[in-house]
């Protein structure tokens, strides 16, 4: 018998680092073969895009409002002198401009107040005189005329201001409205139904700038004689139509989502059609809803840019009212759209990732 | 019935009382502009030399004038003016509307707009012409624009006119047509557009105000159409109707006989015969219009008489740079013909 | 043997008032009502006031020759054509725009919707920037930044760039484009046979496939039997070959089709803003598929792209495409916008009638009608597509 010799086998190789930064970019960039490639491409058009617009929006730019340099820099660097020279008019439209501070104040309260209203903290019966306060203010410091604040007629009201008070006050009063239509539409009387139908039919297959002539030219048409309507209030009105045109279908949605089992159950209870209504169907439809009713929010903030063709001068509007009729900065155009994109970017991609958390928050109390 | 359905019955039957109650007759637009104490006139949003608003919210302008004439005639100030500023498209049914008591917005008099809106014309008060305007270069004359893309905007008697000028001429002319009228000057500018057209007086407001290098651009001298501009009124209110239509004669009247802002207080005891009537120092021509005597003479002393509203708004000294041609009194040649006032 | 029981009398209905029928029936009559009584009264004033200020109303507008140019139209005009033919050329313009738009925004929107499941980290970023960007910009804005880089980037009409007989310049694209006669349209109605017969055989290939496992090649036979129609129309029109080329005029390229820089600027500024739309549709549809399907496809020994095609789109379609109607119609609705910058399609002639005749109400029921048509035409398509093409539930 003779001893074998131990020979171990020879240690294998160290596997390759499955985390850190090489092994990252392997999974997610160069996988494959057409995997690099795409990246590859990408990189060098998406950076050669990012570094040229860079260079032309930062670098070489010019921020001052001095014409003479904006004009040599053009083709080269961007002008956001633009910006600070028309900005203010820009944002704030014809509104006198002793009288800044009062739309300033009065958007922040809006604001504000729709920012506490969509803290879950604050969801409680101090809403409502809360809202009604607010809107009592806001249109005082607006319009003016009374407690020493001199009157500005509503066609000066422009700008972001003009803004966020359609998109807001059309909301506001378009979801009751929506709401009634909704009920309407799954309601077992025929009249009823049909008439909600129609309504919601007929807008949702038009489009909104028709919707906005008919109300600004044709309501006044539609009056008796002698009672003339506030060129705002009649853009309010066909905002409002036309945007409970929409949430109507979004709530029926939810209506229909509810399970049939909590209407049978209420019945049972011996809760009337209203009861049901306000204090078990309603309350759960609307909490599924949220985030498509704030995606119609976010398409009205987007759509009120078209009041301009009815001569209201909103942002948009207020842009071609400052730059057009002034040669010297007309040349600048791109910067100044550029940014009320970035203002409405900004404004919109809040309200989206606002309605994502709702979405979760809700999710998360329905899987307990 | 519980309180909600009462009130959903109550708002139903409130509206088809509503319905019944409110009677849908004319009202006496004079009337109201008197107790109202403001004169609402509809004006360009901005044109220089015939309505523009300055960065304080102050109007200017041929068009503004007129307005301030009359709402000194019937109201005794030129300051009582609410000015609306209207687009192309919503000039009309403004007035149609009752938003608005007097459309002074370069307005051309044609028969379609007289005859089928229900609106009046009051008279003319600048005579114009549709013309073109190119970038300095090749083209002299508007018939060789053969073939070229012109930039127009909507609702106007412009785009009629250059259809009608481009088949007379077999010229094939492409229009783009926006509906705004910066968008229109802008692709012009941009160089979207061989030309621009709309009414000479505009041609040399855009061209003064808007242009960068106003030398680069040329207005070219022929005129395809005639433009009479005046103001408007609406039908089935004759009172104000002649209200308007005689204080644009009287101010052309008045340059005739040598009224201006400065001596209308003592030129009365001249001596002429038909001064002192227009002034009412002789005779009361005020009240066949339901106004004072002095209404006039409130006018005249508020924007001058035409002659001074020309020249103070769209005359040689301005940029704008007019020359009064067509514009002037008939006994210097141009067409500013005013029924006597007497 | 019994008696024959007398027939029971025909009770009356009586429907009490305090009954929910009862109530149901008085609502429906206020509510009715209602509605009657504010349209009476809004008629009656519209019309009193029109006829206290002399405004003349009627259709018979319609008869009358228009008296204005149009810069674009399909249909060929004169100076005698009626405003019908006006309105005619805004449809076919508005027509024009919603097609090749619904088209192309699909594509470019699916692309990005199924970029968004890619492995490569850059590319999901990419997507998902693109669609954020698009999504929170209002429409009328993107189209007036895209008109604006037109007309400003593209070289003037004197310098502008040539290639043979292409032209890009500020007055557009210009291509050379067949003389059109009757062939071509018989070359198109051939091409659109094709498909159909195309898609008769790939049903009948799908049921061959499913009952005996043995694959047909669909897309290849599809593909030549629309070529075979369109030669064989081509031909019967009797085989015409001429082109119109485009050459360089005094103020614009004659001959050839173009496409002016207000059509592409609408065109484009629809395109990508339905499509980051579009994207979020097809992606929450792939993602509303369950996992398990995905682990059942691949446990199947199917490949990644077999699954998708196989197993995932067609139950993700269930959930696509009632979203993705509601997008087509935005994007025909928001075709209106054209107005601001110059591209004639309804509205804006619409609105140009509207103030030559003074018929507002006329002018602006005949551009709703319209739309509503579209609008219901559109989503009569899409439901049968529906209907036919997602998985029957159980």
């Amino acid at each position: 018998m003779s001893a074998h010799h131990f020979e171990p086998i020879a240690p294998r190789p160290m596997p390759g680092r499955q985390t850190g930064a090489i092994a990252w970019l392997r999974t997610n960039l160069f996988s494959s073969w057409g995997n690099t490639l795409v990246t590859l491409v990408l990189l060098l058009v998406a950076g050669s895009a990012l570094l040229s617009t860079l260079d032309w929006a930062l670098l070489k730019a010019v921020f001052g409002s001095q014409l003479e340099a904006c004009n040599n820099a053009r083709g080269v660097g961007a002008c956001w002198g633009v910006i600070t020279e028309k900005g203010r008019f820009i944002v704030m439209g014809r509104y006198p401009d002793t009288e800044h501070w009062r739309p300033v104040i009065a958007t922040g309260l809006m604001l504000g107040v729709v920012a506490m209203s969509c803290m879950p903290r604050f969801w409680s019966g101090v809403l409502v005189p809360l809202w009604a306060g607010m809107l009592v203010v806001y249109f005082i410091l607006m319009k003016g005329g009374v407690l020493g604040l001199t009157e500005v007629p509503t066609d000066q009201w422009g700008g972001l201001p003009l803004t966020v008070m359609l998109t807001v006050i059309g909301m506001t009063l378009a979801f009751p409205l929506s709401i009634f239509v909704a009920l309407g539409r799954r309601s077992t009387m025929p009249a009823i139904r049909t008439i909600c139908t129609l309504y919601v039919e007929l807008i949702r297959g038009v489009p909104l700038i028709t919707v906005l002539f008919m109300a600004s030219f044709m309501l006044p048409l539609f009056m008796p004689e002698g009672v003339k309507i506030d060129v705002l209030i009649r853009v309010v009105v066909g905002i409002t139509l036309f945007a409970a045109a929409y949430m109507a279908e979004v709530v029926r949605g939810g209506l229909q989502a509810l399970p049939k089992g909590q209407t049978e159950a209420a019945a049972t209870l011996g809760l009337s059609y209203w009861q049901t209504q306000r204090k078990i169907v309603l309350p759960q439809a609307l909490a599924t809803v949220v985030p498509s009713l704030m995606n119609t929010f976010i398409g009205m903030f987007k759509d009120t840019s078209l009041v301009t063709i009815v001569s209201l001068y909103e942002l948009t509007g207020a842009l071609s009212l400052a730059l057009n009729s002034d040669a010297d900065w007309r040349p600048f155009k791109l910067e100044a759209y550029l940014f009320i994109t970035l203002i409405y970017f900004v404004f919109c991609f809040a309200m989206s990732r606002y309605s994502l958390w709702v979405e979760e928050r809700t999710a998360v109390s329905k899987t307990r | 019935m519980t309180s909600l359905k009462l009130k959903v019955a109550l708002a139903a039957v409130g509206t088809a009382a509503m319905a019944v109650a409110l009677p849908a007759h004319a009202g006496k637009t004079l009337d109201t502009i008197k107790s109202r104490g403001q004169l609402v006139c509809g004006v360009n949003t901005g044109l220089a030399g015939f309505s523009q608003a300055d960065s304080n919210g102050n109007w200017s302008g041929l068009d503004v004038d007129y307005c301030k004439a009359v709402a000194a005639a019937v109201l005794g100030d030129a300051g009582k003016v609410k000015y609306v500023p209207l687009n192309a498209q919503q000039r009309f049914t403004a007035l149609q509307s009752g938003e608005i008591d007097i459309l002074s917005r370069n307005t051309t008099n044609t028969l379609s707009r007289d005859a089928s809106l229900g609106l009046h014309f009051v008279g003319v008060n600048y005579y114009d012409g549709q013309g073109f305007m190119v970038p300095k270069g090749k083209i002299t004359s508007a018939k060789q624009l053969r073939g070229a893309t012109v930039c127009v905007q909507s609702g106007t008697t412009t785009e009629k006119n250059l259809t009608d000028f481009s088949r007379a001429n077999k010229l094939n002319i492409k229009p783009v047509v926006f509906e705004k009228v910066e968008a229109a000057t802008g692709a012009y500018f941009s160089g979207r557009c061989q030309a621009y057209t709309t009414d000479a007086s505009g041609l040399a407001s855009v061209r003064a105000k808007e242009a960068k290098d106003p030398a680069a651009h040329v207005v070219l001298p022929d005129l395809i159409s005639k433009e009479p501009l005046g103001p408007m009124v609406r039908r089935g209110d004759d009172e104000l109707f002649a209200i308007a239509k005689w204080v644009l004669n009287g101010l052309i009247e008045a340059e005739e006989y040598g009224i201006n802002q400065a001596n209308v207080d003592t030129i009365k005891s001249n001596g002429d015969p038909q001064v002192g009537r227009m002034l009412g120092a002789t005779e009361d021509l005020g009240k066949h219009l339901g106004l004072d005597k002095e209404w006039l003479a409130r006018s005249v002393k508020a924007v001058g008489n035409y002659g001074e509203m020309f020249e103070r708004n769209v005359g040689p000294k301005t940029s704008i740079n007019l020359p009064r041609g067509r514009n002037n009194l008939w006994s210097n040649g141009g067409l500013m013909y005013a029924p006597p006032l007497r | 043997m019994i008696e024959a029981r007398p027939a029971p009398t025909r009770k009356s209905r009586s429907v009490s008032w305090r009954s929910r029928e009862g109530r149901s029936l008085i609502y429906q009559v206020l509510a009715i009502g209602s509605v009657i009584a504010l349209i009476a009264l809004l008629v009656r004033n519209t019309l009193a006031n029109m006829k206290a200020r002399g405004i003349q109303s009627g259709y018979d507008f319609l008869n009358q020759p228009f008296g204005f140019d149009v810069s674009e139209t399909l249909i060929p005009y004169d100076m005698m054509s009626s405003y019908w033919t006006a309105f005619a050329i805004g449809m076919t313009n508005t027509l024009r725009v919603a097609v090749i738009g619904i088209v192309l925004a699909t594509l470019l929107g699916t692309l990005i919707g199924v970029g968004r499941f890619s492995n490569n980290f850059i590319l999901r970023k990419v997507c998902y920037a693109y669609v954020e960007f698009f999504r929170n910009v209002p429409i009328y804005l993107q189209l007036l930044i895209w008109y604006l880089v037109f007309t400003e980037m593209l070289p003037s009409f004197e310098e502008a760039w040539q290639q043979g007989h292409f032209f890009l310049s500020k007055n557009g694209v210009s291509f050379p484009w067949p003389v059109w006669e009757l062939g071509h349209t018989l070359a198109v109605l051939g091409l659109l046979l094709g498909l159909a017969a195309g898609w008769g055989y790939a049903r009948r290939a799908r049921r061959h496939f499913e009952l005996t496992g043995e694959p047909k090649p669909a897309v290849r036979v599809v593909l030549a039997l629309m070529v075979v129609g369109a030669v064989a129309g081509w031909a019967m029109g009797g085989a015409p070959s001429q082109w119109s080329l485009p050459v360089k005029g005094d103020f614009q390229v004659e001959g050839g089709a173009a496409l002016t820089p207000e059509f592409l600027a609408l065109l484009l500024g629809l395109v990508f803003y339905t499509a980051a739309f579009i994207a979020e549709v097809v992606r929450s549809g792939i993602a509303s598929v369950s996992l398990g399907q995905h682990e059942a496809a691949a446990s199947l020994g199917l490949s990644k792209r077999q699954a998708m095609r196989l197993v995932v789109l067609p139950q993700a379609l269930r959930v696509i495409i009632p979203p993705l109607t509601s997008q087509y119609l935005n994007l025909t609705k928001n075709s209106s916008l054209a107005v601001a910058i110059g591209y004639p399609e309804l509205v804006s002639i619409a609105n140009t009638t509207l103030n030559q005749t003074g018929r507002a109400i006329e002018a602006l029921s005949i551009v709703m009608l319209v739309y509503l048509t579209l609008s219901l035409l559109t989503s009569a398509l899409m439901n049968w597509f529906n209907a036919s093409a997602a998985i029957q539930e159980r």
